[in-house]
């Protein structure tokens, strides 16, 4: 079972993210921040990332610069999910190793496609 | 609505279209042809049919159109682009390589995500095809999704449904929540209105064909024709792609004339 760590500091999203994630039969954890997933990461690294921007503590454009930066750090695949929805932040996401991006709103759909198109999903 | 209208509504669907209205969408009728009667100011259905039946070609076509069903995403199903991309794209550069030039055709192209993904994957492998000269027709029935194809224009929904970021970012531009499509990759396509069980195909010769979640709607009989008039409109060697659901035996093909390279994502090896 592969692993997706969900970083969103609203429980809303991280219950409907979860939700999502386990019907496509991933194995989701959750963290509220940045530094709350770094610190995860170090004990374990998930398989995929869903990461949203706007976060207190540590948002997660630092988090994915220093997760890219650690010992397995280039490993897990990165999805952006953050109401962000400029071409600046998603270049400087794909630039600092993001590998797809959602701008919310999205629906389960989205993440299915999305997952599928980073190879997480057969 | 009574049996007689929609017998009359399907009939008339079916006739122009090839769409076959099964019992268990008989509400779909309904659902999409009052507010046509509403806007027209009819009498309902039965008002609908007695316009119709005057005839009324304007509003049979708008008839027919609103019967469609014109779901779509970039890169749908993935694996046919990829397909198209690693095997048949070699192939075809290797084929070609004295005329340099392939003729695409994205048949019931809907608005637009099918003939667009083409073209990027195409501009994708620019270097390859370097001096070559490509088209790329699309066609659809209906003439609203023709025109929301030209304009290339696109939600943050639909760009979200199956575009990599990569290419989102390098081939539109953001207009407020909307997303422009470079103006050089819509250029690369050229769209026509055309009914592919009553008209000839928009060309000959074609090298790819897409004809993807179009068969669906047909019965077997319409399903047939139009395998055989694809198969007529394209190259000895050239490659079709049908949707999963539009999977057909490759014996009405062979019948009319051999194509080797059906792919199908529903069975893969063969048709
Ligand atoms: C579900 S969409 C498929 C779009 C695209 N090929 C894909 O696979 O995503 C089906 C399209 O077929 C078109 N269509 C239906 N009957 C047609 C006909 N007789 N001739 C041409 N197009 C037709 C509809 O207008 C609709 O846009």
């Amino acid at each position: 079972m592969k692993s997706c760590l969900v970083v969103d500091d609203s429980r809303v999203v991280r219950m409907v993210a979860r939700r999502v994630l386990q019907d496509l039969a991933f194995d989701v954890y959750e963290a509220t921040n940045g530094q709350e997933a770094l610190i995860s990461c170090l004990s374990r690294m998930p398989d995929v990332v869903l990461l949203d921007w706007n976060m207190p503590v540590m948002n997660g454009i630092d988090f994915l610069r220093a997760l890219r930066s650690l010992p397995g750090g280039d490993e897990p695949v990165v999805v952006f999910c953050t109401t962000e929805s400029d071409v600046a932040h998603i270049q400087q996401a794909i630039d600092l190793g993001a590998n797809e991006y959602i701008m919310k709103p999205f629906d389960s759909e989205i993440i299915e496609l999305k997952f599928t198109q980073v190879g997480l999903l057969g | 609505m009574t049996p007689t209208e929609l017998e009359f509504l399907s009939d008339l669907v079916r006739r122009r279209s090839g769409i076959v209205i099964t019992r268990d969408k008989e509400y779909l009728l309904e659902n999409r042809l009052s507010p046509i009667a509403t806007q027209r100011k009819l009498a309902g259905l039965a008002g609908l049919v007695t316009a119709l039946r005057r005839p009324d070609e304007a509003l049979a076509r708008e008839v027919v159109e609103a019967m469609t069903t014109n779901e779509t995403l970039f890169f749908r199903d993935g694996r046919p682009f990829e397909m198209l991309r690693t095997e048949v794209l070699p192939m075809l550069l290797k084929e070609r390589a004295a005329s340099r030039g392939l003729r695409i055709w994205s048949a019931a192209c809907s608005t637009g995500q099918e003939p667009y993904s083409i073209a990027m994957l195409l501009r994708e492998e620019a270097v390859r095809l370097a001096g070559w000269r490509v088209s790329i027709v699309a066609t659809d029935i209906t003439r609203s999704v023709l025109t929301k194809a030209r304009a290339g224009v696109y939600s943050q929904f639909e760009v979200q449904r199956g575009l990599p970021i990569t290419l989102l970012v390098k081939y539109f531009k953001q207009v407020g929540t909307q997303w422009e499509l470079d103006p050089a990759l819509r250029a690369m396509v050229e769209f026509r209105e055309h009914n592919i069980i009553q008209e000839a195909a928009p060309g000959a010769g074609f090298d790819i064909v897409f004809c993807r979640n179009l068969l669906i709607y047909f019965d077997q009989d319409q399903k047939r024709r139009v395998l055989n008039n694809l198969a007529a409109s394209m190259a000895e060697d050239a490659v079709l792609f049908l949707g999963a659901l539009g999977a057909y035996s490759a014996s009405p093909i062979a019948s009319n004339r051999s194509l080797k390279n059906v792919a199908s994502i529903a069975v893969p090896a063969g048709l």
